[in-house]
């Protein structure tokens, strides 16, 4: 790949195995002959050109089941993950190295634990990953900046992994860039700013954190490369966010919300009854639900939209009688509410709640994400049915096929399409009139 | 040769400006002479020009702009090292002060230190068996991790660091931690209660203290902690040991930190505390680990008491965002007489999962701790509800939990300060505990082990009789 600041016509090309340090085109330019290695040297805070920047039009499957059934990010898009100490910030930014659908990987640790990036030298060599069957560590390039080490290579970091990142995208690859944690970059550049004496903004942060931030996300995207070629790339985005005290108010938050696209909310409560990933169903968002929506009804089939939307409106409605229930008790619902708050609680266990430890539940595709939210959903609609007719909601509480269905996650792929339809069955003759 | 200036300019707090000075690098170890011939120490902060802004170690009490000779000794602070600095007591400088002589040193060590490369880094794995149930099963402890107590003032994290010191071993090995203890700002007291255990367990002998008490001057507290890792890294991978090291009281490290922050004009960040102390702290946290192909090993607790009990005050904030987990103390819970006062749904350890299952504690570890979590977390929000709603507007599931968390609270948290509890015991315990639920109730436990642990624990039917007795009126 010639460099983007370099065009005219090859004078020269060999053939044959080079080192990366030989020259191996000969390019006659406007400003006369320039020799060519395999080597690029390209300064980190400027974003490689490119020649036109498109909208992102697929999701990006991350095999994790909160984030592409409800909060999808699209390929070339940008989401951030801001959340308290504990609420499992890390562990997403790991999944997604793990299991995204992209090419390659990018993972900038910023300011954070020697351990944690450890853990990916040790472990992604030991894991495979699903596309090419060669260990997930060849797909990835790892910044490592702990929090220890010096504050003015924290603020670079940040950089040169976006200009990694943006080579292999000008390349034609799908490029996935992790930042854990962006709030250490902001902090560097508070650093910096103090020893230059600069007029401080918001909570001692300089005046242009919000200018920068807004810089590095925009550096993503979906985009055809400069050149005869035109080569189709891809670079998404995923930031941590650590505010002090997990205040949401804090202006690192509050920058990057303007900017990117999906907000994943990971809040405290979650965390402590072990709900995880704890993001927040109610309060996260993903703007990209209206341009992945043609993808989604072509490839997967216009039943997902309307499943998923009453999926949705279940759980927010669990949320509104959450309220009464807090002052009167569960007893107090009438029937047809007592079954959205069973069918919420199923959506949230058996659903939401994914066991990134777990052999099998660790990554689930997105089939298995479709069918297991049939499951919750045929279910709902026989127990509706099964009300009508005067049945008692105590009996549709101790249904034998509601644990069939909560085991359903840890059921292996290959196992899926049995397994499920057996399940299948079990809700119909269970919720027989 | 080196020089001395006469030419100090301001005295400022613990903060001293020197001025026509040369050649003087950052971090560079200060001499200042005063006219009586007292000789304190200090450290540069800052060069510019000509100029030197020193940090003094022991104040500038009695410190005169005229008459001061001030000398840079041309390296950092160091700390002399041996194999034989074990059992010996120091100050928050590093000078004995157990009447023995100064360490004859085999090197000097930069207490700075160097940050650890992550590839160099091997991932902690290795279970401490520490005998507290609530620690082994729920927020477990692996060699190499730096888990904090999270504490506030009155409550017994002192009992809970001797206990810890006292019990932790790691099952299959024989050999015992080497402990290196960093008291900053701690009373007299507190610290004798330390030193009398470890006299009585006989780890003073492979212990290594470094004491800054409550009337040490404060600034002497930013180097105490260095001086104590640096000895633990020697220990550790130098010399193959196993190092516990408990810095207690972190608080009070950060109060001293301001106050040099403050004296430096500095512009201060959330609570007056300076805007790098993440950096700072993490310098002092990030030191612990394991490193490829060395045989030792660092496990750090630091100990810090939360300013008005409140978790997102920026020191145990901060620490939660660098340390791999917290243990975190509830005043409720010490008020309900229990001990230790654990707050479990808010306590966390990042490294259990390696660190547990088969072949290091027992397979069915990882399940019973989420079901346990998931049990317990049921139970507080039933409680809740019952404080609200009282008891009659409790759904019989509801009952259930709430006398599930009670249990849990009074046998499984509670433990005395002397029981050491095997594994199997803390395992088993949460079994029994959970045999009070439904079985359809346990989902986070895989089939298999329902099978082959829960029956023993079953004394007879299922769990919905005893609700169905209790509950009716």
């Amino acid at each position: 790949m010639v460099p983007p600041d370099i065009q005219g016509e090859i004078a020269e090309i060999k053939e044959g195995d080079f080192t990366v340090e030989e020259i191996i085109v000969k390019i006659k330019t406007a400003d006369g002959i320039k020799e060519l290695t395999m080597i690029q040297r390209w300064p980190v805070r400027n974003p490689r050109p490119v020649s036109k920047n498109l909208a992102p039009h697929e999701p990006m499957f991350t095999g994790q089941r909160v984030i592409d059934a409800l909060f999808p990010v699209g390929k070339g898009g940008t989401a951030c993950v801001p959340g308290p100490f504990g609420s499992g910030k890390t562990v997403i930014q790991h999944q997604l190295a793990k299991w995204a659908d992209a090419e390659i990987i990018v993972y900038v640790g910023c300011g954070e634990r020697g351990n944690e990036m450890t853990d990916v030298l040790l472990e992604f060599p030991e894991l495979q990953d699903p596309k090419s069957g060669e260990p997930l560590m060849k797909r990835t390039v790892l910044i490592a900046n702990t929090s220890n080490m010096p504050v003015a290579a924290r603020e670079a970091s940040v950089y040169t992994g976006m200009t990694i990142a943006e080579y292999f995208r000008d390349m034609g690859y799908s490029v996935a860039l992790m930042a854990d944690s962006t709030s250490r970059w902001a902090e560097s550049m508070r650093e910096i700013s103090g020893r230059l004496e600069e007029m401080p903004g918001e909570e001692g942060y300089p005046a242009y954190l919000g200018t920068r931030i807004a810089e590095f996300y925009e550096r993503a995207g979906r985009t055809i490369s400069i050149g005869s070629v035109g080569r189709e790339g891809a670079l998404s985005a995923v930031g941590a966010v650590s505010p002090p005290g997990g205040d949401l108010s804090d202006p690192v938050v509050q920058a990057t919300l303007r900017v990117v696209k999906v907000f994943w909310s990971l809040e405290a409560e979650l965390a402590y009854s072990r709900h995880f990933p704890a993001i927040s169903w109610l309060n996260s968002y993903s703007l990209y639900t209206d341009d992945l929506e043609d993808f989604y009804i072509e490839e997967i089939g216009e039943e997902w939209i309307q499943m998923r939307g009453r999926a949705v409106a279940i759980l927010q409605e669990e949320a509104d009688l959450n309220e009464i229930v807090r002052l009167v008790g569960v007893d107090a619902l009438s029937p047809g509410n007592r079954l959205i708050m069973e069918t919420a609680k199923s959506m949230r266990e058996d659903f939401l709640h994914q066991n990134a430890f777990h052999e099998v539940d660790t990554y689930t595709s997105f089939k298995k994400q479709y069918m297991m939210m049939e499951l919750i959903m045929l279910l709902h609609e026989r127990s509706d049915q099964w009300l009508q007719s005067g049945k008692s909601i105590n009996d549709l509480l101790t249904l034998d096929v509601k644990e069939e269905i909560a085991r359903a996650k840890y059921t292996p792929e290959e196992e899926v399409e049995a397994a499920f339809e057996q399940i299948r069955k079990n809700i119909i003759s269970q919720t027989e009139i | 040769m080196i020089k001395e200036y006469h030419t100090v300019s301001e005295i400022a707090g613990p903060l001293m400006l020197v001025e026509k000075v040369e050649d003087v690098k950052y971090e560079e170890l200060v001499e200042v002479e005063l006219p009586n011939g007292e000789i304190r120490h200090g450290k540069v902060l800052e060069v510019s020009d000509d100029k030197a802004l020193v940090q003094l170690f022991e104040g500038a009490r009695g410190l005169s702009v005229q008459g001061s000779k001030v000398r840079f000794l041309g390296k950092g602070v160091e700390i002399p090292v041996s194999e034989d600095i074990l059992g010996r007591v120091f100050d928050g400088q590093g000078r004995p002060i157990d009447d023995g002589p100064e360490i004859l040193p085999e090197k000097r060590l930069d207490i700075n230190g160097e940050p650890l490369n992550p590839y160099a880094r091997d991932y902690p794995s290795e279970f401490i068996q520490t005998g507290i149930s609530c620690i082994d099963g729920l927020n477990t402890l692996v060699r190499g991790q730096k888990l904090p107590i999270f504490s506030a003032s009155g409550l017994p994290h002192s009992r809970m660091a001797v206990q810890i010191a006292r019990q932790a071993k790691v099952l299959g090995t024989s050999e015992p931690f080497a402990v290196v203890f960093a008291a900053m700002g701690i009373t007299f007291e507190e610290s004798e209660y330390f030193i009398s255990d470890f006299r009585e367990t006989g780890a003073i002998d492979r212990a290594v203290l470094f004491m800054n008490l409550a009337d040490d001057p404060a600034i002497e507290r930013i180097s105490t902690p260095r001086m104590a890792l640096t000895v633990a890294e020697y220990l550790a991978f130098e010399k193959g040991m196993h190092v516990l090291a408990i810095l207690t009281d972190m608080t009070n490290y950060c109060e001293a930190l301001r106050e040099v922050s403050a004296a430096r004009k500095e512009i201060p960040g959330r609570r007056g505390y300076p805007g790098y102390m993440y950096t700072d702290l993490a310098s002092v946290y990030e030191r612990a680990g394991k490193i490829m192909d060395k045989p030792g090993s660092i496990t750090q607790i630091p100990i810090l008491t939360m300013p008005e009990d409140d978790k997102t005050h920026p020191i145990p904030d901060l620490t939660g965002y660098i340390t791999e987990g917290q243990i975190i103390l509830s005043r409720s819970m010490h008020r309900k007489g229990i001990y230790p006062p654990v707050d479990a749904p808010q306590s966390l350890s990042r490294l259990k999962d390696k660190g547990i299952g088969e072949g290091k504690t027992r397979k069915d570890h990882a399940d019973t701790f989420n079901q346990l979590y998931d049990a317990y977390t049921r139970g507080l929000a039933a409680r809740e509800l019952e404080v609200i709603l009282g008891e009659a507007a409790l759904s019989e599931m509801d009952r259930l939990f709430y006398r599930f968390a009670e249990a849990f609270e009074q046998k499984y948290v509670q433990q005395d300060e002397y029981e050491n509890r095997s594994i199997e015991e803390t395992l088993d315990l949460g079994w029994e505990l959970l045999s009070m639920v439904p079985t359809t109730e346990l989902k986070r436990i895989r089939t298999e082990y329902l099978e082959e642990f829960l029956p023993k624990f079953l004394k007879k039917e299922p769990a919905e009789e005893e609700v169905a007795v209790d509950t009716g009126c």
